[in-house]
C-alpha cells in the first residue's frame, strides 16, 4: 500500500498553485491535510503525477471576522476550529470536535473536506445548513458557489482541475437562532451512517434542514424545516416521506436510522 | 480490580512489566524496524479473483531477477498439513499460486524492489490471464453441491466431518421441552497491531539462513522452513524480535516466509516482506466463521439433558501447517458442551472448503463460537421454560463437588467452582439495581438489558490431546535453561515467545519465587532458535503452565548445586546448610549467590578438587502431571443500553469473575483479560469480513472493517478466584485466550434480555445497528409472540 511515484511542490501563494495546476493538464492534484488524499494515494486509487501542497499558503489559513459573517480559509484545520470558538458560529466548534479524532483533525482541513466531497463528511452538510458560500479561485479569478450547490454528486464537485477552494464565508445567524446537529457513528471517529443539521433563524426568517450521509450530496428537507419553524416539530412519517423522495432506495433500517438522525437534530435545536 | 496482591516479586505479585519501558519509549525492535545493508523489499501480486484457473502469467520486460512465480522456485515444496483425524482430506498450498487461485489475495508473483513502493510498481505490471470459475462463498452450499470444488482432486468440498454421540438417545427421551436455534458467527481477521513479516538473510559465517520473523512459534517455523525448502534444520535459525501481537495468526508457516527465505538462499542478500493492513484484511480473513443448528432437550425446570448439534465451519481454501484445518472443528466438537453438567450429546461437525483465506486458530480457538452458541442456547432454554436465565445457567453448571469432572465430550475438568464465579458475577454486577432501572425506563428511551455467560477453557493441553488431533506436530515436554551468571544474576532461556503476554516479567517472577533473585536481575531470553531450547511455542494458553513449569523446575535443579558449593565456602557440612532467599545458610553464616557464582566462574581455586561439575547451568524438561489441560473458567456479566431508534448498543457495565488457578501476576492476567474482551467486543458488535457472490471481500481497509477503539471498550471490572490446578506447578492455569471467548455471548444475551418485550432475539454476529434495527422493524411487523 504505497503510492505510485509522484512529484511534489509547495507553492508560496495561490497564484503559484493555480499556475502549477494549470500546467499539469489535469494530472496534478492539490493536497492539503492529506487525510483523504493520503489513503487514496496509498491504495493507488488516485495517481496524480504532481501534488501541489497548498497547506502552507498563509492566505488560505486565515480566519477573518467580516462583521455579519466569518471567513474561513480553505486550509484552516478542523483542530483550529475546534480550539477557537467563533462568536455567533459556535456550531462550528461543536462540529469540528466531532470530526474523526484529534490526529486527523490536526491535519484535515475545511477546504479539503469540501473538495473531497464525501457525502458522509461533516462540513458539506453543516455548511449547507448554515447557508455558507464557497469562494473558488481559478485562472480567471475568483467565483462564489453556494455550499449547498458545491457538491454535485458523491465525491464530485463544481471544481475544475485548475481551481482550488480559497475560503468559505459562513453568515452569522441572527440573535435567537437555534441549531441542531446529530450524527450517528458506529464508533468514535468513524464517518457517520446518518446525519442531519438544522438551523432555525427567526430573525432572518430562515429554517434550513439537511440530511447527510446519503449516497448523494446533503439533501434539503425544506418542508420539514418549515414545519419545525412553525410548529416546533415534525412527525416521523413526514420526515420518512421526505427522505423517501429525496433519497429513494433506502432499506427500512437505513431509512429508520436517518429519520432518527433528523428527529434528534430537531430535538436538539 | 480485586486480587489482593501478594507482596514482593514472586508468584502473585503485581510486578510492573519489564518490557513496558522500551515499548513506551518507542524503542522496541520489530521486523519492520530492521534495516540491513543491501536489504530488498518484497511485495506480492495477489489474486483479484476468488476462484480461477491461471492461463498465463506475463512478467514485465526487464524484470529478470526481480519477479518470481511458482515455476521459478522449483526447490520449494508445497505446504501440506496432514492430520490423522478420520475423513481428513489434504490440501496442497503452493507458496505461489499454481494452476489455480483459490481466494482473493492469494499470492501469485513475488516482486522485489529497493523499496516497497518499487516492488509494488513491479507487481502492478505483471499480467495474468485468468479463466474465472464460480466461487464457493457459502459453506452450506459448498458442502451440499460438489459439482464445483475448491480442490478438484477431491470428491466434494469437505476437509473433514467429525461425529460424536454419547448417550444422546437415552437422555433426550426424558426431555419435557425441546428448543431449537440457528446461530452464526461472521468471518474475521485477527488484526494484530503488527501484521506478519519476515526478513530473511543468509549468514555466511554461521552458514545459516536466518529468518527474523514476527512469529509466535520460532522453533516450529524453523522446522517448517527447513522442511519446505529441503534444508537441514541446523542451516536455519529463526529469530522472533519484538512481535506486535499474534493471536494465532503467527503460529504457522506462511507462503510469504518461504518466498523471502528462498530469495535469501538464492541471492545471499537480505529480503524482507512486511504485510500491510490491506493484505491482512483481505488475505488474512481467516477465523471465527461458524454456523450452528442446535437442539436442546431440557426438563421443564430448564435442566439441560441432551444437546444435538450440527456445526459448520467455513474452512477456507487451505489447511495451514502445522496446526491444520482439523484443529478448529476438533475444538468445536469437543468444547461445545462448555461448563455444563449433562449426559446426552450428539454432534456432527463439517469443515468445508470455500474460496476464502484458509482458517487459522484465533485466540480462543473455536471456543468463542461454541460459547456463543451454548450460552445463547441456555438463555433460549430459560425463555422456553419461563425462568431467569441466570437461574437456569446456575443449575446446569458443573458443581464443585463433582470435580474433577469428565464431561459428555470426555473432557477432564480439573478443578474449580463454576457456580461460584456465576454467583459472584451476579452480585458484582448488582443485578437488582439494573432490574430496577430496567423497569423504571430510561429518560432517553433506551432499553436496559443484562446478560450472563459462563465458559471453561481448556488451557495448556498437551501430548495426549494433540496426539488425538494428529497434527504434524504434538507438543510434549517444554524445556527451560537457566544459568547463574558470574555476577549472581540469572539468565532464563525459554522456547516459547512473548509478544504482549509479559513473559519477560512473569517468567522472572517464577525464577524469583524459587531462587529469590531480584526480578530485575533475571534476564529472560526467548524467541530465538539459536539461543533457546526447543518448544512448540506460544499458543493454546500454554506458555505459563508448560514453559513456566520448566523454568520452575530448572531453577529448583540448581539449588542442591548452590548448597554444595555454599557448604564448601562456609566450611560447613552440606547437611547443615539450606538454601533460602538467594543465599546458602549454615549455622556459622551465609554466602550469597553472588559469592557462589564468583567462586565457580572466577575463583575456582576456592573450590575442592571433587567439586560437582554440573555447574551453575541447568536445562530441564517439564510437562504437567496430567496433560489433558488445566481448565480455567469465568463468568462474564454485562448491563447494556439498547437504542431502539438507532440500533446502537452501549455497554454500561462489564464484570468478569475469572479463575485461572494460581495467579502469577494479577496485573498481567487482568491485562490479558481486557485485551481479549476488547477483541470479543469486536466479534460481538463490529468485526466482519463480508463477501459478495463472487467471493470478493467487502472490507479492505479499517474504514470498512471496524474494530473497537478505546471509546468502545468500557471500564472492565475483573475479580479473581484462585482454585489451583492439581496438575501444574504452583497450580497455575493458562488464561491468555479466555477474555476473547465470552463477550459475544454475554453481550447478545444482554441485548436479547433488553429486547424481549419487543419479541426480538438476535443470534448472528456482528450485531450491527442496521441488523438490530431490521430485527426490531420486522418484529413490529408481525404480531407479538414469545420466541421459544
Ligand atoms: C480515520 C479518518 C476518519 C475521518 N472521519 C471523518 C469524519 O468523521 N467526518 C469528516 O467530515 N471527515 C472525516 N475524515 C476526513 C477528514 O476530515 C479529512 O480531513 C477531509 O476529508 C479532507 O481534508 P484534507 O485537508 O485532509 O484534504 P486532502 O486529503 O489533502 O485532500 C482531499 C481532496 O481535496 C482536494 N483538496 C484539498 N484541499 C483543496 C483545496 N484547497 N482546493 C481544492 N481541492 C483541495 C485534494 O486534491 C483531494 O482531492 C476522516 C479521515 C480519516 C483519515
Amino acid at each position: 500500500m504505497k503510492p505510485a511515484a509522484f512529484d511534489y511542490m509547495r507553492p508560496r501563494d495561490v497564484g503559484e498553485a493555480l499556475k502549477a495546476l494549470r500546467g499539469a493538464n489535469g494530472e496534478a492534484k492539490p493536497i492539503a491535510g492529506g487525510q483523504s488524499l493520503g489513503p487514496m494515494l496509498n491504495l493507488r486509487l488516485a495517481r496524480p503525477k504532481l501534488l501541489v501542497d497548498v497547506s502552507r499558503i498563509d492566505s488560505l489559513k486565515e480566519i477573518k471576522d467580516e462583521g455579519d459573517a466569518w471567513r474561513i480559509g480553505a486550509c484552516v484545520t478542523h483542530a483550529q476550529l475546534e480550539d477557537k470558538a467563533l462568536p455567533g458560529c459556535e456550531l462550528l466548534a461543536h462540529v469540528a470536535r466531532r470530526v474523526a479524532y484529534r490526529a486527523v483533525r490536526n491535519r484535515g482541513t475545511v477546504g479539503g473536506s469540501l473538495a473531497h466531497a464525501d457525502p458522509a463528511a461533516d462540513w458539506p452538510l453543516v455548511l449547507a445548513a448554515l447557508d455558507a458560500v464557497v469562494r473558488v479561485a481559478g485562472p480567471a479569478g475568483s467565483r462564489e458557489v453556494r455550499a449547498d450547490a458545491f457538491m454535485t454528486a458523491a465525491f464530485t464537485t463544481v471544481l475544475a482541475d485548475d481551481e482550488i477552494v480559497e475560503s468559505v464565508r459562513v453568515p452569522k445567524p441572527g440573535a435567537g437562532a437555534r441549531w441542531g446537529y446529530y450524527k450517528f457513528c458506529r464508533k468514535t471517529g468513524e464517518f457517520p451512517e446518518a446525519a442531519a443539521a438544522l438551523l432555525l433563524d427567526p430573525e432572518r426568517r430562515t429554517a434550513r434542514l439537511f440530511a447527510g450521509a446519503l449516497d448523494r450530496p446533503p439533501q434539503p428537507l425544506d418542508g420539514v424545516a418549515r414545519a419545525v419553524a412553525q410548529e416546533g416539530t415534525a412527525s416521523a412519517d413526514m420526515i420518512a416521506a421526505a427522505l423517501a423522495r429525496l433519497a429513494p432506495g433506502l432499506g427500512p433500517a437505513a431509512r429508520k436510522l436517518r429519520v432518527t438522525a433528523v428527529q434528534r437534530a430537531i430535538l436538539q435545536s | 480490580m480485586s486480587a489482593e496482591a501478594r507482596p514482593g516479586q514472586g508468584v502473585g505479585a503485581r510486578v510492573p512489566r519489564k518490557e513496558d519501558a522500551r515499548h513506551l519509549h518507542g524503542r522496541g525492535l520489530f521486523v519492520p524496524d530492521m534495516m540491513l545493508p543491501g536489504q530488498r523489499e518484497v511485495a506480492f501480486l495477489r489474486s483479484p479473483l476468488a476462484h480461477a484457473r491461471i492461463a498465463a502469467v506475463r512478467k514485465p520486460p526487464g524484470s529478470e531477477g526481480r519477479v518470481f512465480v511458482r515455476g521459478d522456485m522449483p526447490e520449494v515444496l508445497p505446504i501440506v498439513a496432514p492430520s490423522t483425524l478420520p475423513t481428513f482430506k489434504l490440501s496442497e498450498q503452493h507458496h505461489l499460486a499454481y494452476g489455480k487461485v483459490r481466494f482473493v489475495g492469494e499470492p501469485i508473483a513475488c516482486c522485489v524492489g529497493r523499496t516497497r513502493a518499487e516492488a509494488e510498481d513491479l507487481a502492478e505490471q505483471v499480467e495474468v490471464d485468468f479463466e474465472e470459475l464460480p466461487a464457493l462463498v457459502d459453506a452450506h452450499q459448498a458442502r451440499l453441491d460438489p459439482s464445483i470444488r475448491v480442490h478438484e482432486e477431491w470428491s466434494d468440498n469437505l476437509y473433514l466431518t467429525l461425529q460424536l454421540d454419547n448417550g444422546f438417545d437415552e437422555c433426550s427421551k426424558k426431555a419435557d421441552v425441546v428448543v431449537k436455534r440457528e446461530i452464526e458467527l461472521s468471518r474475521q481477521s485477527m488484526n494484530p497491531m503488527e501484521g506478519k513479516g519476515t526478513l530473511a538473510v543468509w549468514d555466511d559465517r554461521a552458514n545459516q539462513l536466518v529468518l527474523h520473523s514476527s512469529s509466535q512459534t520460532p522453533h516450529l517455523l524453523r522446522v517448517g522452513v527447513a522442511r519446505f525448502l529441503r534444508l537441514n534444520e541446523e542451516q536455519v535459525r529463526v529469530i522472533a524480535p519484538d512481535v506486535g501481537g499474534g493471536f494465532g495468526y503467527k503460529c504457522i508457516v506462511f507462503p510469504e516466509d518461504l518466498c523471502v527465505a528462498w530469495l535469501a538462499l538464492k541471492y545471499r542478500k537480505p529480503f524482507r516482506y512486511v504485510e500491510d493492513r490491506r493484505e491482512h484484511l483481505v488475505a488474512g480473513a481467516n477465523s471465527r466463521q461458524h454456523h450452528y443448528n442446535l437442539t436442546a432437550y431440557a426438563s421443564k425446570e430448564g435442566r439441560l439433558l441432551a444437546l444435538d448439534a450440527e456445526v459448520t465451519i467455513d474452512g477456507g481454501a487451505y489447511s495451514n501447517w502445522p496446526f491444520t484445518i482439523g484443529l478448529e472443528p476438533g475444538q468445536a466438537t469437543g468444547n461445545l458442551p462448555g461448563p455444563y453438567d449433562f449426559r446426552g450429546y450428539r454432534v456432527k461437525t463439517y469443515c468445508v472448503a470455500t474460496n476464502k483465506p484458509g482458517f487459522l486458530p484465533y485466540r480462543g480457538v473455536a471456543r468463542t463460537g461454541v460459547c456463543f452458541a451454548m450460552e445463547l442456547m441456555i438463555d433460549a432454554i430459560a425463555r422456553a421454560v419461563n425462568r431467569d436465565p441466570y437461574e437456569v445457567r446456575l443449575q446446569n453448571l458443573v458443581r464443585p463437588e463433582q470435580m474433577p469432572y469428565d464431561n459428555v465430550a470426555r473432557k477432564h475438568y480439573d478443578s474449580g467452582d463454576y457456580p461460584r464465579a456465576l454467583r459472584m458475577a451476579r452480585e458484582k454486577l448488582d443485578v437488582e439495581k439494573w432490574r430496577e432501572r430496567q423497569k423504571r425506563g430510561e429518560p432517553d428511551k433506551r432499553i436496559i438489558g443484562i446478560g450472563f455467560a459462563s465458559y471453561c477453557e481448556q488451557s495448556a493441553h498437551g501430548t495426549s490431546v494433540f496426539a488425538a488431533w494428529g497434527l504434524p506436530m504434538t507438543p510434549g515436554y517444554d524445556q527451560a535453561a537457566v544459568r547463574l551468571t558470574a555476577g549472581g544474576g540469572l539468565e532464563v532461556r525459554i522456547g516459547v515467545q512473548s509478544h504482549g503476554q509479559g513473559m519477560e516479567t512473569t517468567m522472572a517472577q517464577l525464577a524469583h519465587q524459587v531462587l529469590g533473585i531480584d526480578v530485575a536481575r533475571v534476564q529472560v531470553v526467548h524467541g530465538d532458535t539459536g539461543t533457546t531450547p526447543f518448544s512448540t511455542g506460544t499458543y493454546a494458553s500454554r506458555s505459563m503452565v508448560m514453559s513456566g513449569g520448566a523454568v520452575v523446575n530448572a531453577c529448583r535443579e540448581l539449588i542442591p548445586r548452590f548448597v554444595r558449593i555454599g557448604a564448601h565456602l562456609l566450611k560447613a557440612p552440606e547437611a547443615d546448610c539450606r538454601f533460602e532467599n538467594g543465599a546458602v545458610i549454615a549455622p556459622s553464616g551465609s554466602v550469597s549467590l553472588k559469592d557462589i557464582a564468583e567462586a565457580w566462574y572466577m575463583r575456582p581455586e576456592r573450590l575442592p578438587e571433587n567439586v560437582d561439575r554440573a555447574g551453575l547451568e541447568a536445562s530441564v524438561a517439564f510437562k504437567p502431571k496430567r496433560d489433558t489441560g488445566a481448565f480455567s473458567y469465568a463468568s462474564h456479566a454485562v448491563a447494556v443500553a439498547v437504542d431502539p431508534e438507532t440500533g446502537q448498543v452501549e455497554i454500561l457495565d462489564y464484570v468478569v469473575v475469572e479463575d485461572c488457578g494460581t495467579l502469577v501476576n494479577p496485573m498481567v492476567v487482568e491485562g490479558q483479560a481486557i485485551g481479549g474482551i476488547a477483541q470479543g467486543i469486536g466479534t460481538a458488535l463490529y468485526e466482519e469480513q463480508q463477501y459478495d457472490a463472487n467471493g470478493q471481500p467487502n472490507a479492505s481497509t479499517l474504514a470498512d472493517y471496524l474494530i473497537p477503539g478505546p471509546t468502545e471498550i468500557p471500564a472492565i471490572r475483573i475479580f479473581h478466584i484462585e482454585s489451583p490446578s492439581p496438575y501444574t506447578e504452583f497450580g497455575m492455569k493458562g488464561m491468555g485466550e479466555g477474555g476473547a471467548i465470552a463477550p459475544p455471548a454475554v453481550i447478545f444475551n444482554a441485548v436479547n434480555d433488553a429486547l424481549r418485550p419487543l419479541g426480538v432475539e438476535v443470534r448472528d454476529t456482528p450485531l450491527t445497528p442496521e441488523k438490530l434495527l431490521d430485527a426490531i422493524e420486522r418484529a413490529k411487523a408481525v404480531p407479538k409472540r414469545e420466541a421459544a
